[in-house]
């Protein structure tokens, strides 16, 4: 009787392991990772083509853009990953680790616009900001009030010290942590924008710029709320006075609790994000390996799913959940770059 | 100085002579204050702890219930032999099958804006729904059928009162029109809430009115098997060698000391070692239960290990020194005595271990076992997830509707958690032995 059950044990084991061989050496569904701005909409594309095409469903992972490049660019075969999804676009040295690492052959696809969103609660009313606000607001250090040409710790407590119109509020801003690709997005568009409207911060050495520009504040003005958008908006439901940063669909979702605020006159909706009015919105990527195209099977038929009209047109399903589409010639473009497998190129 | 040296002894002497029992009377009030106060203290614990507890479970359960019932719709298709004409059932246009049953109820619905908005009332899971109707029964394609089909997330939550419809038009996820056709709908006797089977048998999905656990189940299922088949055999035998065979010397001493170690190691550390081993070297798939229970093993090995070692150290001396003492050899005395009465206890160090990587996310974030899996695995080596991640997925998701499946699903492992713990209670007052 043990002898039985012992001999079970190693059997259901080896069992298992030669299986986890074979499995290797034949992956038959796609394996994607990267952004977690893409995630949502990716993981819908993925769906439906898992429920129409007759392929697996792709496998979705959400590692961050960087993470997800970084295992993207590893290498050719079976162990690593088909796509990866990314809330900005591939970096000259990744790309070059993906040349050494042998992914030659990488095809980028643009698949539309997320615009990151400042929001507060319903109970009080929307912000009016400008960019300028935003990175007096929330910079480490900020040029000096007095107007000498110098960079001081930021003295600034309430929304009203920043700027005059604005209410007599204490600054408490909710939003991601550094690992995040929406804080790397908000402190690119917002906060360096805010900051080129200071000529001498403009003129400093482009080190010094970045420097002045990306470093958020760490005296408690700006809270670190996780990267769950959900408990950001149930937070600011809590507490009136503070603001949130999140993605446009988190605010699309929550419109009865949350407004989003004005960025430079403009507020954050699918218009204006889609017209390119609102200043605070990015573009959203996936990168697929050229090589694995045909060893993996379905690669081509998601791109073809992913860059159909039902999928990133105007009313796709995309749409629907939150993913700002690309103008028509865009969408044409990228479209017919991805299903003709054009490999990017960067000098 | 002088003084209070002659002083102290008159002074002792003045007191009258106490006996014993006097100083212990004197005190008897005061020890019993301190021991009723001994008691409050650890009632209040126990209070609090259970208030916690409670507050926990009336959160949980009162957002999570109504995840339980599903809101559908009644609508009536035509299987049009037009569309379903040709030789791929499978890729039909049953969307537009779909939106024509939708249409025909609200015939004076026109503009392109005003139909999308109308189709939105009905999940998009309804065109695979009939999907698979078509291919289990082609027979019926020219027939009309009536069949209930989920509602979207939105109606859902409107149903269930999640959804407030007092506010302005322009801060509610449906419009003034879309709520006069749902309410239009409820008259019609076309709309009502049943017992949410999906929930129970699929895998996951974006639309929140199509995601189920039971991916995540079968997941946990079958990392838990890979976890109990290697852990339960390598925990025993370590346990019973380290406690029976092994020679007393520094060197087991270290081997002790490191299990405890290991017991107290951040599980994420046995992350990032199966991503190094199991996956980089060995070069196992990702995702896959398999690995899950690799990792998975190795933070469990020590509690049962540790709690093996106790239940064998209970079993007293002389059993082992009776069995000795008529001729079993030392195998024989542990085979045939000690280790099936040390099996209680061994067991339940198991299952509270297994409980414990039930529970478990942080390992399993390194090996791609955090990831959108729709199709239900169906082996060891399929991509998967669990259950707690599943939890964390669904948490993370901007739809409202998932608040309701996340509290659901949150019921759901702590139901399986119960259960197992109750095995391990029930295992060992059904075979402990006291001595």
């Amino acid at each position: 009787m043990k002898k039985l059950v012992v001999i079970g044990i190693a059997l259901i084991a080896l069992v298992g392991f030669t299986s986890a061989l074979q499995a290797q050496s034949a992956r038959d569904y796609i394996s994607i990772v990267g952004s977690s701005t893409v995630y949502p909409f990716a993981t819908v594309v993925a769906e439906q083509f898992g429920k129409t095409s007759g392929f697996k469903t792709p496998t979705i992972e959400s590692t961050g853009s960087g993470g997800g490049l970084k295992l993207f660019c590893a290498g050719v075969g079976v162990e690593h990953p088909d796509i990866t999804n990314a809330s900005r676009r591939i970096k000259k040295s990744e790309f070059d680790t993906c040349q050494q690492n042998g992914v030659k052959d990488i095809i980028e696809v643009k698949i539309g616009y997320d615009g990151i969103v400042m929001a507060n609660s319903k109970k009080s009313a929307p912000m009016k900001l400008t960019r300028k606000d935003i990175f007096m607001a929330l910079a480490k250090d900020v040029p000096d009030p007095s107007g000498a040409e110098k960079l001081v710790p930021n003295p600034y407590k309430t929304w009203k010290d920043v700027n005059p119109d604005l209410p007599d509020k204490k600054i408490v801003v909710l939003g991601p942590p550094p690992t995040s690709g929406t804080r790397d997005a908000f402190v690119e568009l917002a906060m360096e924008g805010g900051a080129k409207k200071f000529d001498y911060v403009k003129n400093l050495d482009k080190k010094m710029f970045k420097a002045t520009a990306h470093t958020i504040r760490e005296d408690g003005a700006y809270v670190e709320a996780g990267e769950n958008d959900n408990l950001i908006v149930q937070k600011l439901e809590k507490d009136p006075d503070a603001l949130g940063i999140f993605g446009f669909s988190f605010l699309d979702q929550n419109a009865d609790k949350i407004q989003g605020s004005f960025v430079d006159g403009v507020a954050p909706t699918f218009d204006a994000i889609a017209a390119g009015d609102y200043p605070v919105s990015r573009p959203l990527y996936f990168y697929v390996k050229g090589a694995h195209v045909g060893s993996i099977p379905g690669i081509d038929a998601y791109l073809k799913e992913f860059t159909a009209e039902k999928a990133w047109g105007e009313d796709g399903y995309l749409s629907d959940k939150g993913l700002i589409p690309m103008p028509d010639e865009e969408r044409k473009k990228f479209a017919s770059d991805a299903r003709s497998l054009n490999p990017l190129m960067l000098q | 100085m002088s003084d209070s040296t002659i002083n102290a002894p008159a002074s002792l002497a003045a007191m009258p002579s106490k006996r014993t029992i006097d100083v212990v009377n004197a005190g008897l009030a005061k020890r019993y204050r301190a021991e009723k106060r001994f008691r409050i203290y650890g009632v209040t614990a126990i209070i609090l702890s259970l208030c916690f507890l409670t507050l926990l479970f009336v959160d949980i359960i009162s957002k999570g219930y109504t995840a339980f019932w599903q809101t559908k719709v009644r609508i009536d298709v035509h299987l049009d032999p037009e569309v379903l004409q040709g030789e791929n059932l499978q890729t039909a246009d049953y969307p537009g099958l779909v939106k024509k049953s939708i249409r025909n109820l609200f015939p004076d619905v026109q503009g392109r804006k005003d139909r999308r908005l109308l189709n939105g009332i009905v999940s998009s899971g309804a065109a695979f729904q009939i999907r698979d109707l078509v291919t289990a029964n082609p027979d019926r394609i020219g027939s009309t059928v009536q069949l209930w089909v989920p509602a979207d997330d939105d109606v859902d939550m409107l149903m269930k009162g999640h959804m407030p419809r007092d506010v302005p038009e322009d801060e509610r996820r449906l419009n003034d029109k879309q709520l006069a056709w749902i309410d239009q709908l409820q008259r019609e006797g076309r709309l009502q809430k049943t017992f949410n089977r999906i929930l129970f048998t699929v895998g996951d999905s974006r639309e929140p009115e199509l995601a189920g656990i039971m991916g995540a189940v079968m997941g946990s299922v079958y990392t838990l098997l890979i976890t109990l088949v290697l852990s339960f055999p390598i925990g025993v035998a370590t346990a019973v060698y380290l406690e029976e065979f092994a020679p007393k010397n520094p060197w087991t001493d270290l081997v002790e000391v490191n299990i405890n170690n290991l017991a107290a190691v951040p599980s994420i550390v046995f992350g990032l070692l199966g991503l190094a081993v199991f996956l980089n070297f060995f070069g196992l798939p990702r995702s896959a239960p398999l690995v899950g229970g690799l990792v998975l093993t190795l933070m469990t090995l020590p509690t049962i290990i540790i709690a093996s070692r106790a239940a064998l150290k209970a079993v007293p001396p002389s059993v082992r020194e009776a069995a000795l003492g008529i001729g079993a050899s030392k195998t024989q005395m542990v085979t045939h005595h000690v280790l099936p009465l040390a099996l209680p206890g061994m067991l339940t160090g198991t299952i509270i271990g297994m409980a414990q990587a039930l529970g478990e996310t942080a390992p399993l974030l390194m090996i791609g076992m955090v990831a959108f899996i729709v199709d239900i695995p169906g082996g060891f080596t399929d991509p998967s997830t669990v259950l707690p991640v599943q939890i964390y997925l669904w948490a993370d998701s901007p739809e409202r509707a998932f608040v309701e499946k996340t509290s659901a699903a949150i019921m759901v492992l702590l139901a399986f958690l119960m259960t197992m713990n109750a095995l391990a209670v029930f295992l060992r007052k059904r075979f402990e032995r006291r001595w």
